[in-house]
């Protein structure tokens, strides 16, 4: 396509470099500016005499005698234990991650190779599933909870965020397994394998790259759950977005905003990594669903 | 596959489902039918010196027995959806019959609290949506027309505003755009207003907060959008270049129709996820100015008394909100169905 017909004007080329800037700063200078400015105390984060206080951190070096510092990184995971809600978060991740994918894995699996009719029905109920918002079932949780006292525990919490996880596993895997070739597990039952032989035989070692793409989601999800997580774990079990919350409500008044923006970059520099090695799989991931739509 | 079969596979998934989906629905839409018990008061004759006087006071424990023995709380209907808190029909109607103008009535509207949060979803929802899709529509286009090598690198910070933690990245925005921030003392410089503030104005609030969230979501937007182009068939372009098509008719005959699938894709899935919005507002600690269906849930079952049944009533009708967004999709899909069968 390097024809002279395909070849951009040089007001177009610059017009869509610029855009493509633009855009790259609003995407990135938010992340790298907070980066940047956790390192700082807090007058000069929030920089009200001279901006550039945040750049060359002025008040960092009057107070700490160097132009960064690492103490609200100290204050928020020593004096605050914020380790803790990193532990936290990084069980419910692991458990639900999990838990969710093995489920997820055969009733897909089950509604990619069942062609009756109430497979139609419950992929809908699946999808008015995901798209009621996880928040509006909170009240119905709560009561059952308080009464057999399971309220406020990570078990909970990782049950709940799996079932809330379903509905999205079951679509994205079922697409998934639409596209591997039914033959192939039709020729190892005419071998003799029951369905479930068939499935760990023949098709296990071959769904790990839509498994680990759903798993991708399956993380975020719990990672960057809010509403639901805040509500039903106690102080102790919380995870780290409650937590980040929770600094809000608590430190502001004490002058400790640094804490919390310290505990905002610690949350964002693993989902950093993850896009790093995974940017093809979440990339695939989100259009798997709309190529199929 | 057997029906027996499939219903081993499905078992664990369909219990989950049932159990944390479909039964905390039903338990909400009973919820909202009850109303905490009221306290059971009985009046004493107190006599003392000076004579004898009644007096009314909260027995306890008889609160208690029957608080206990009614953990529902007491059957009312519909009446808390027709509360204050929720669809407010008597000052609805109050302020029908007492305006003297629209405006002044959608002025006492306002003031109701679902409302309030109904107009700030909806806007939210409704502004949002094209927005994101447009820019994610121009970004696909410009990135597409980059060299190899950079696309990877334009993707991977693309995808940043879009991965990071809903609460998370409204705070990050949050922190720039405060009256102390790097882009708060620009706004204010730019306006010569020293005082400008978002935390004083209800419109700079509210387009911060649909800034935020074009931001979140026009990735995503962007990276369907990209895969589209990817696979345009070159002959449909081509033949639109020998008859004469300029860049822009191109893009608007050749390209737009060939995604125009996947923006009706990307339009309901954002509908659905921009109508839930409650991270930014908790974020921003936009409370005094925007509030969200969501909002008003989390704020009825947090803090001291948890106001169960109110939080119940907001969710069923927040249910009925979303029903009403996808049900364009639920007839779509059954009509493919039957097409297909």
């Amino acid at each position: 396509m390097s024809s002279a017909a395909n070849r951009k004007p040089l007001p177009l080329k610059i017009a869509l470099w610029s855009f493509v800037a633009i855009w790259l700063m609003m995407a990135a200078f938010p992340f790298l500016w907070t980066l940047w400015g956790s390192f700082k105390v807090e007058l000069d984060f929030f920089s009200i005499a001279d901006w550039t206080n945040a750049l060359t951190g002025d008040n960092t070096e009057r107070t700490h005698g160097t132009p960064f510092t690492g103490a609200g990184y100290e204050g928020a995971w020593v004096k605050e234990g914020f380790l803790r809600n990193i532990i936290n978060t990084g069980i419910v991740c692991i458990f639900v991650v999990c838990t969710s994918l093995t489920i997820g894995t055969l009733g897909g699996y089950a509604l990619s190779r069942s062609g009756f009719k109430y497979v139609f029905w419950l992929l809908i109920a699946a999808l008015i599933f995901r798209a009621i918002p996880p928040i509006t079932l909170v009240s119905g949780y709560l009561p059952v909870f308080f009464q057999y006292n399971a309220w406020g525990y990570l078990p909970t919490a990782i049950i709940v965020l799996v079932a809330i996880n379903q509905p999205f596993t079951l679509w994205m895997l079922h697409s998934f397994f639409e596209s591997i070739p039914k033959e192939l597990d039709e020729s190892a039952k005419v071998d003799g394998c029951t369905q479930f032989q068939a499935f760990r035989r023949v098709i296990i070692p071959v769904m790990w790259p839509g498994v680990i793409t759903t798993g991708l989601f399956s993380f975020l999800l719990a990672y960057n759950d809010f509403a639901v997580t805040s509500m039903i774990l106690n102080e102790d079990n919380r995870t780290m977005v409650p937590q980040i919350a929770a600094f809000l409500g608590t430190t502001q008044t004490e002058g400790n905003v640094m804490f919390a923006v310290a505990a905002v970059v610690s949350a964002t520099a693993p989902l950093f990594v993850l896009v790093l090695f995974f940017q093809r799989q979440i990339v695939s991931g989100l259009t798997a669903g709309a190529v199929k739509g | 596959m057997k029906h027996r079969t499939f219903f081993w596979f499905f078992l664990p998934t369909g219990l989950a489902m049932i159990l944390f989906i479909a039964a905390p629905l039903v338990s909400i839409i009973t919820q909202s039918l009850f109303a905490p018990h009221e306290a059971v008061f009985v009046t004493v004759e107190n006599c003392g010196p000076f004579g004898c006087k009644e007096e009314t006071t909260i027995d306890q424990s008889a609160t208690a027995a029957l608080r206990e023995a009614e953990p529902m709380g007491r059957f009312v209907g519909l009446s808390v959806y027709l509360d204050r808190g929720h669809l407010a029909v008597a000052e609805v109607a109050e302020a029908w019959r007492t305006s003297e103008s629209i405006g002044e009535f959608f002025g006492t509207i306002y003031n109701l609290p679902f409302y309030r949060a109904l107009a700030f979803t909806l806007t939210y929802t409704f502004v949002c949506t094209p927005l994101l899709i447009i820019l994610g529509f121009f970004i696909a286009i410009s990135v597409n027309s980059l060299h190899r090598h950079l696309k990877g690198l334009v993707i991977f910070f693309s995808l940043l505003p879009m991965i990071v933690t809903p609460l998370v990245g409204s705070l990050i925005l949050f922190w720039m755009i405060d009256s102390r921030g790097v882009l708060g003392n620009l706004l204010s410089y730019l306006a010569d207003d020293p005082d400008l503030s978002l935390k004083a104005s209800s419109p700079l609030m509210w387009t911060s907060i649909i800034i935020y969230g074009i931001w979140n979501s026009a990735p995503f937007a962007f990276v369907v959008f990209y895969a589209g182009l990817q696979t345009q068939p070159k002959d449909t372009l081509e033949a639109a270049q020998i008859d004469g098509a300029t860049r822009w008719q191109q893009i608007r005959f050749v390209t737009i129709p060939h995604l125009m699938p996947l923006v009706t894709f990307v339009a309901l899935i954002q509908l659905m996820d921009n109508f839930r919005v409650f991270e930014p507002i908790v974020g921003f600690s936009a409370q005094a100015h925007a509030t969200s269906l969501s909002w008003i849930i989390f704020n009825d079952l947090g803090g001291e008394t948890q106001q169960l049944s109110a939080a119940a009533t907001t969710s069923v009708l927040t249910v009925i909100g979303v029903a009403i967004l996808l049900s364009p999709v639920l007839v779509r899909t059954w009509r493919d169905f039957k097409g297909r069968s």
